[in-house]
């Protein structure tokens, strides 16, 4: 039953979601000539003065005599009782999906091997937790996952937003609706994750093993957030175009969930990158696998975005290149979104091969994207021209910002994409991660470049003279810091060098602006800057360092015998077994020494899954304040030796650290910008 | 600056900028594109001495051999129609098996044989690497 009520809960939320776009679009309709007589907002007729367009809002082309005044009120009415219904409409149908998929949930809590996605996807013996994310690690589960936030957001837009006008708002639920139509009917016509199996299995096939680890049960739910963030932020363009709304009010609405958006992106990338490191034990941190791609093009746009939203809200400028970049971030997630899902390429992550599905998705991504673009190129002329300003300006710095990481996002956009149109057109061929090292960072110095001196312009215009004098701190100390670097280290790769000396400068420039203020009075969202900032110079410093200092050792070693990597020794003192909940494991006892400290214990293990029957390698993994000793248990090699792969990274975790503090600047800036917002009560009514 | 001109200056950056990426990802494809080799693909000419390549196909039936040091191993990657002597030192995948798709990251050297540093079995009964399906396809139509 409970398979049952799910499905229909999915239908009926789709049903929802057509009511929604049908009411929205009908009322839109309907008002468009009537408006004048209801209550005029100013920003509502600032679009275009003439009312050769066709969805004029200022009702001067509409006959102004008595019958037609009447008519026009009465239409504004049903418009009204239209538009009036999309709210709750909007909130009964998030509410519908969430329903949706917590019965999924407890379908695999439950292990009810009657229905085909459990069976193929759980076993009785998983750890509840396991259980509970297999529910979102495969096809159906995680699509049902990517709508039921969708809707989720779309209620939440509902409920929260109050402050830009109705006119807008409906149109861009009327957009969130026409994205969430296309993901219910993927499900329900080509991906049900309520089919019935009839018989019954009596055992599911269990999860991919590499799966069973708590950071990846909830690295997608993280990477989905982002992704539906940006839907979100490309439905307030949208909407924006339609009533040719494009202004600082709009960016405002907009800005939480860009922000937020990026703020999942950011953990959800940092955690799968950490997670990849330690579960395959390969010791590296970046594969550029092109699923890791699909995670990173959406973050580059988001990241574009986050900062030209910020000129439009603040300072009026960059309205069409915001709302491009809109466009761009969201079809960036639905790319992502393709190219995990379709089985186009396979990688650690992608799940299922179906060509139908892929289709279906890519036949989604043509319609949003080409329609957005359409609407994009049809409206983009009456989007007024916002303030201007001089080059070397706060803006300016923001749009050689955006510039430099548009592109980044387009040669990896390129590499990701090149084999599969090479394939189409006949032939095979890869792109490695020597052709992304190669281009992306020299381009990504550049930007730190960027970062490290956009914060100190002001906005408008500045003078060349002053800024050079206000970055003399920061070049000091990167310059410092590069000879520092090439004393200690005289072999380091340029690459690297070059990495940890921008990193120096750059931290010095991320806090510089705090220099001389008043810090109680600085606004959270500087603070939030500020912190990013710091992330980013903090990222790269340990990835510098890990390229550069790394040291590793491959032995084959008898029980007792000493080796020595970076500041360690290691004995391997033995092999025991070891068991948990649904895996068996050889572990290796090894005893690790540094200097004259007090030795301690490590036991990377050789796991053995039953269900499905595979073996991982579990890394042991030993972090201290200046880097992580990494250690993989090998095979035996029939002569009484044990492999051994023994990894000395110093400062290595400083990369996720980076990541984390790169998060917690978003987050620090949203609050701060809410704040802030809640406080100035309907600013934007008077804009 | 008058608006107009702002914007033109605006939309030339934005071009030089696209076009750069192109230039520089076009450029670097070039050099890097040719990241997977099949063996038959060397057969003709082996790619240059010290890049960092992939290479893909079979473990040849009783091809691996563990070496003294205890940590190396030599097998022989085949296609059907060529085959490429490898050597890897490190710990081999579990599923690293003779018989099995394997991919191999290293460089190939002067002799025409391969250094591997990394090898990439198949990480369950789902994973193949795409370039590897369409070898194995093209190989086993071509095997009388």
């Amino acid at each position: 039953m409970i398979a049952e009520a799910g499905l229909a809960a999915l239908w009926l939320a789709a049903a929802l979601a057509l009511l929604q776009l049908v009411l929205a679009g009908l009322g839109l309709w309907m008002g468009r000539g009537a408006r004048s007589t209801n209550n005029v907002r100013p920003e509502l007729v600032e679009g275009r003065p003439s009312a050769s367009t066709g969805v004029s809002l200022d009702g001067s082309g509409s006959p102004s005599t008595s019958s037609g005044q009447t008519d026009g009120s009465e239409r504004a009415a049903t418009a009204a009782q239209l538009i009036a219904g999309v709210r709750p409409v909007a909130i009964v149908q998030g509410l519908l999906a969430a329903l949706s998929f917590v019965l999924l949930i407890l379908l695999f809590i439950r292990s009810d091997m009657s229905v085909v996605l459990v069976a193929q996807n759980s076993h009785s013996a998983k750890p509840l937790m396991y259980k509970i994310a297999g529910a979102w690690g495969n096809h159906e589960g995680s699509m049902l996952l990517w709508v039921t936030v969708l809707a989720i957001a779309g209620g939440a837009i509902a409920i929260i937003e109050r402050r830009l006008n109705e006119a807008t708002l409906v149109a861009t639920m009327a957009a969130q609706a026409a994205i969430a139509l296309g993901f219910y009917a993927f499900l329900l016509i080509a991906s049900n994750p309520f089919a019935r199996l009839n018989p019954a299995a009596s055992e599911g096939a269990g999860l991919n093993p590499l799966l069973q680890d708590p950071g990846l049960a909830f690295h997608p739910p993280t990477l989905y957030f982002g992704y539906v963030g940006l839907s979100v932020a490309f439905s307030f363009a949208v909407g924006a175009l339609v009533m040719r709304d494009v202004g600082p009010a709009f960016a405002r609405a907009m800005r939480p969930w860009v922000l937020g958006a990026w703020i999942f992106l950011t953990i959800g990338i940092t955690a799968g990158s950490y997670w990849a490191y330690y579960e395959l034990g390969w010791g590296g941190w970046w594969f550029w696998d092109p699923v890791e791609n699909a995670s990173l093009m959406p973050w580059l746009a988001a990241t574009a975005l986050l900062h030209s939203v910020t000129v439009l809200a603040t300072r009026d400028g960059l309205r069409s290149w915001t709302i491009m970049l809109a466009v761009v971030a969201f079809s960036m997630s639905m790319i992502g979104t393709f190219l995990v899902r379709s089985g186009i390429l396979t990688s650690v992550h992608a799940f299922a091969v179906d060509p139908s599905r892929g289709s279906f998705i890519l036949a989604l991504l043509i319609l949003y994207i080409g329609g957005a673009l359409v609407l994009f190129g049809w409206r983009i002329g009456s989007v007024k021209q916002g303030s201007t300003f001089e080059l070397v300006s706060r803006e300016g710095g923001l749009i050689f910002n955006n510039l430099l990481l548009s592109v980044i996002l387009g040669i990896v956009l390129i590499g990701t994409l090149y084999p599969i149109v090479a394939q189409a057109m006949g032939t095979q061929l890869s792109v490695g991660p020597p052709f992304f090292n190669k281009t992306t960072a020299p381009i990504a110095l550049l930007l730190m470049l960027g970062m490290a001196v956009g914060p100190m312009i002001r906005w408008r215009r500045d003078e060349g003279k002053e800024l050079i004098g206000r970055m003399a701190a920061p070049i000091a100390v990167a310059l410092a810091g590069l000879v520092a670097v090439f004393v200690i280290a005289p072999d380091t790769a340029i690459l690297p060098l070059l990495g940890l000396g921008f990193a120096f400068g750059l931290a010095v420039a991320s806090v510089a602006p705090l220099w001389k203020r008043n810090l109680r009075r600085t606004p959270l969202f500087t603070y939030g800057m500020v912190v990013a900032h710091l992330g980013v110079a903090v990222s790269v410093a340990g990835m510098a360092s890990e390229a550069a200092f790394t040291q590793e050792k491959l032995v084959a070693v008898r029980v007792g015998q000493v080796t020595q990597v970076g500041p360690y020794s290691v004995v391997l003192e033995g092999i025991k077994p070891a068991v948990g909940p649904n895996w068996s494991a050889l572990e290796g006892r090894l005893r690790v020494q540094r200097g004259d400290a007090a030795p301690f214990i490590m036991g990377p293990q050789s796991r053995f899954f039953s269900a499905p029957p595979t073996v991982t390698s579990e890394a042991a993994i030993e972090t201290v304040f200046d880097g992580q000793l990494y250690t993989v248990l090998g095979q035996p090699d029939g002569e009484g030796r044990w492999q051994l792969r023994l990894w000395w990274k110093p400062f290595v975790t400083l990369i996720w650290l980076g990541g984390m503090l790169i998060g917690l600047g978003g987050l620090l800036s949203l609050i701060g910008r809410v704040v802030r917002e809640r406080r100035i009560p309907n600013r934007m009514a008077a804009a | 600056m008058k608006a107009k001109h702002q914007r033109l200056l605006l939309a030339g950056l934005g071009l030089v900028a696209v076009m750069g990426a192109s230039g520089l990802a076009l450029s670097a494809l070039q050099d890097e594109a040719a990241f997977f080799y099949a063996p038959a693909d060397v057969a003709g000419k082996p790619p240059p001495v010290g890049r960092a390549v992939r290479l893909g196909g079979m473990v040849a039936a009783g091809s691996i051999k563990p070496q003294p040091d205890g940590v190396s191993i030599n097998f022989v990657v085949t296609d059907g129609k060529a085959t490429v002597p490898v050597r890897f030192s490190g710990i081999a995948p579990d599923l690293f098996k003779e018989d099995s798709g394997v991919v191999a990251e290293g460089m190939f050297q002067p002799d025409g044989s391969f250094t591997a540093t990394n090898l990439l079995a198949k990480h369950d009964e789902r994973y193949m690497p795409p370039e590897m399906a369409g070898k194995m396809a093209a190989a086993e139509t071509l095997e009388p």
